[in-house]
């Protein structure tokens, strides 16, 4: 017999939150960042961004219409990796950089897996570890300075030698901040100056610099500010909950206030996890790519632990390891985390054991 | 008042406004009824009349098919005209008696009235209860008598009544609530004598403020009855989130039932069904149905009679002024999507929904995106996806860890579901292989 009305399971109600629904809002969420870039570094970071965009688009359009697929670039899950990747860039980058940054995301980070909701790690993050394994001279220098200030965001110190200018004026804070922990780096400057400068890192004109977005840096990550208008939006819509980023962030604070300080320049200071807050990509991936649905826990412990995680791993990276930014890599082993994570976080169900 | 709840769960648009307004209006007396054998949990109940046979209303025509079943009657007077498969309001076909009358003649068989109904004996109450065929008018249609029956064993002290009806649009336990707090405290008390509880509780979420002024006026004289008003929020009505949040205990899982914690729910409409089979010796033949959406000419708190088809329901709303594009019977987060309305209205039907094209559009599906929003709103504390991907990869063994048995088929999952993945379907079909696997694990040990 023919139906006359439409058959469904239950519920036949829904609530208006839908996938498109919600890669548009991160996308909305991250345009003050973009804005801040492009003040700060001049019009190419939106060039880039759009290459970077354009590119993502067309690949998942491409990829889909040959696996025989329906097509959903409309959805905005493209141009948010697209988005996120050349954010991961430094605005003075070739214009190719973020479209074959944007085409190993697309394809290989994420379609291969069978696309949206099956990628096993972040698609912009893996993109971006790629290129930098690949051109490490184009991504991690030839960055550029903020049009009305330091690339270190140090505007504070004045009168340094040839060596400790030179490191204020064409060093990233992170930059200057591995810099330093390199004692024989320390021991060429003028005495005294290494520690002025790790001091000067913290300081609050450098902080404020940090803030607003007045340091060289990439095009995401410059503004904080911009950020946190990001995540007020974000938290407000609903779309991220506040368990990633804050255990994340708090981590950070907790392992640099403690282990932040260096040797013969400065030890704790309440000042120092502000810069580790403030500085590098941390809220970027905290608040836009620690959270990502797919390659993060399900479960609200989960989530927890997920931030800790990512919390540790980036500041070890920072303090000790090879590179002076983390965040990425952190988040990245965190993905590959996120199945043995949720099945360890199972929640029990409501209402215990029965009696025997 | 401190509004009580439970953790978990959504907030959906409650659309009671199209019929809460409407009073309980009596339907009219169909000519013909159709009584599904199967309206109830447990076994269907046997026939015990022949097609030709006259019956008149209030009559048995079919008698329990095993212990948990129910007692079915005739709901109008005339012949019986077909004993065959039909529609079922769950949009399935089961065996049903047609009856069929001239739509006038309304012959009761011989009714009781005890003036003071509490001083009839609790084994009569019980009698008259499982004669009258009374079964959960919430929805789920247990049979009464037998959650009435507890073990010895199990002592109950407190007996809760849900007047949560925490489904959009449903409206028909709230007109209960306004028109006949009288009766449903009564029926409460019967409820409370007959399991030996001594605290009755009336719950009722906040949307319903009037509805919680009349019942505390009907119960400010009885020190033993408390009114409690919970928080909106789906699904406040289910039993093991009402108990919790009127009083803290839990329901333990894996099978456990209200009786292993001492306590005992029902309906408000049912505590009103106890109370007519006590005092009448009135068979459970009508109930109160909302027939409502926003399509609807006149959305109504109908009284009909069981059997009624849901064509007759809805013409005597006057119709729909636009287009139909889907009917639900039930409330629209649990209901059944029916396809036409052949079907006939049972015990547990408490509503028939219509939804136009744009109400009833789907999105379309994408894969899991791991979201985990079904994990934080599921009032059971499950892990939602992870019960229907493994249902979707026919991981058994992961849908069990999940807690599939544990599910209730709330929908709330489904209702958050950003990828909007037919959850539910896919918990049901989980739900069936693992509760098969079980089987065959117990059986092996």
């Amino acid at each position: 017999m023919e139906n006359k009305f439409k058959v469904s399971a239950a519920p036949h109600l829904h609530d208006k939150t839908t996938v498109s629904n919600v890669m548009w809002q991160v996308v909305i969420a991250l345009v003050p960042a973009l804005i801040a870039a492009v003040y700060f570094y001049g019009i190419n970071a939106l060039f880039l961004t759009i290459y970077g965009v354009v590119a993502a688009v067309l690949t998942e359009y491409l990829i889909q219409k040959w696996r025989k697929v329906p097509v959903t670039v409309s959805d905005g899950s493209a141009v948010l990796t697209g988005l996120l990747l050349t954010y991961n860039l430094h605005a003075g980058a070739p214009w190719w950089l973020p479209v074959v940054g944007s085409v190993f995301a697309i394809a290989i980070g994420k379609q291969v897996f069978g696309g949206l909701g099956n990628n096993p790690v972040n698609p912009a993050l893996l993109a971006r570890a790629f290129l930098v394994a690949s051109w490490p001279t184009l991504t991690l220098s030839g960055w550029i300075k903020p049009n009305s200030g330091m690339m270190s965001g140090i505007t504070c110190l004045q009168g340094l030698g040839d060596k400790a200018s030179t490191l204020i004026t064409s060093a990233t804070p992170l930059d200057v901040a591995k810099k330093l922990r390199d004692s024989d780096f320390v021991s060429g400057l003028a005495s005294g100056e290494g520690a002025k400068v790790f001091n000067a890192l913290f300081d609050s004109s450098t902080l404020q610099n940090l803030f607003w977005g007045n340091v060289g840096g990439v095009i995401g990550e410059v503004s904080a500010f911009a950020l946190l208008l990001g995540a007020a939006w974000l938290i407000h819509k609903k779309i991220i909950e506040w368990r990633i980023p804050v255990s994340f962030i708090l981590t950070v604070v907790a392992l640099s206030f403690f282990f932040g300080g260096i040797k013969g320049l400065g030890q704790f200071s309440l000042l120092l996890p502000i810069f580790h807050i403030l500085s590098g990509g941390l809220l970027l991936g905290a608040i836009f790519m620690a959270t990502d649905y797919v390659t993060s826990p399900m479960t609200r412990t989960g989530r927890i632990y997920f931030g800790i995680g990512c919390g540790v791993l980036t500041v070890v990276i920072r303090l000790v390891g090879g590179y002076p930014e983390g965040v990425s890599y952190s988040i990245l082993l965190m993905n590959l985390a996120v199945p043995l994570i949720d099945k360890w976080t199972m929640p029990k169900p409501f209402g215990g054991r029965k009696k025997k | 008042m401190k509004l009580k709840t439970f953790p978990g769960g959504v907030h959906p648009h409650d659309h009671k406004e199209y019929s809460k307004n409407a009073p309980i209006e009596k339907m009219d007396l169909p000519l013909k009824v159709v009584i599904p054998l199967s309206q109830h949990i447990g076994a269907p109940s046997k026939p015990v009349v022949k097609v030709g046979e006259q019956v008149k209303t209030g009559q048995i025509i079919a008698e329990p098919g095993g212990f948990v079943s129910i007692t079915q009657h005739a709901s109008i007077t005339g012949k019986v005209t077909k004993i065959a498969e039909f529609p079922h309001p769950c949009g399935t076909t089961s065996m049903a008696i047609e009856i069929t009358g001239d739509g006038q003649t309304d012959e009761w068989i011989e009714l009781t009235n005890e003036e003071d109904v509490m001083s009839v004996s609790v084994d009569v109450m019980k009698d008259r209860i499982k004669i009258a065929g009374v079964c959960g008018m919430g929805g789920a249609g247990f049979p009464t008598h037998v959650k009435l029956s507890p073990p010895a064993d199990k002592s109950i002290d407190t007996v809760i009544l849900n007047g949560v009806e925490c489904e959009p649009y449903l409206t028909a336990d709230y007109r209960l609530m306004l028109e006949r707090a009288d009766d449903i405290v009564t029926g409460l008390q019967l409820v409370m004598k007959i399991v030996g509880a001594k605290r009755g509780m009336i719950g009722i979420e906040a949307n319903k403020p009037d509805a919680i002024k009349v019942m505390q006026k009907a119960v400010s004289q009885l020190k033993d009855i408390s009114v409690v008003g919970l928080k909106v929020r789906y699904p406040q009505g289910g039993e093991k989130q009402l108990i919790y949040a009127a009083t803290k205990r839990s329901v333990p899982n894996k099978g456990g039932l209200p009786m292993d914690i001492g306590v005992v729910v029902q309906n408000v409409g049912t505590a009103v069904a106890v109370y007519e089979a006590v005092r009448y010796s009135k068979a459970c033949i009508e109930r109160i149905i909302t027939i409502s959406g926003k399509i609807v000419t006149n959305p109504k708190n109908l009284q009909a009679r069981i059997g009624t088809s849901f064509q007759a329901l809805f013409d005597k709303c006057g119709g729909a002024k636009e287009e139909i594009a889907k009917v639900i019977s039930g409330g629209p987060m649990m209901g059944f999507a029916i396809p036409d309305l052949t079907a006939p209205m049972a015990k547990g039907s408490s509503g028939l929904l219509f939804l136009n094209k744009k109400e009833a559009k789907m999105d379309i599906e994408y894969t899991c995106l791991h979201c985990g929003r079904c994990v934080d709103v599921c009032p059971h504390n499950l892990i939602p996806s992870m019960i229907s991907n493994g249902a979707m990869n026919e991981d058994w063994d992961m849908a069990e860890k999940a807690g599939a048995m544990d599910c209730m088929k709330c929908g709330t999952c489904a209702y958050v579901c950003p990828a909007q993945i037919k959850m539910v379907q896919w918990i049901d079909i989980a739900k069936i292989n693992v509760g098969k696997i079980i089987r065959e694990r117990q059986q092996k040990s």
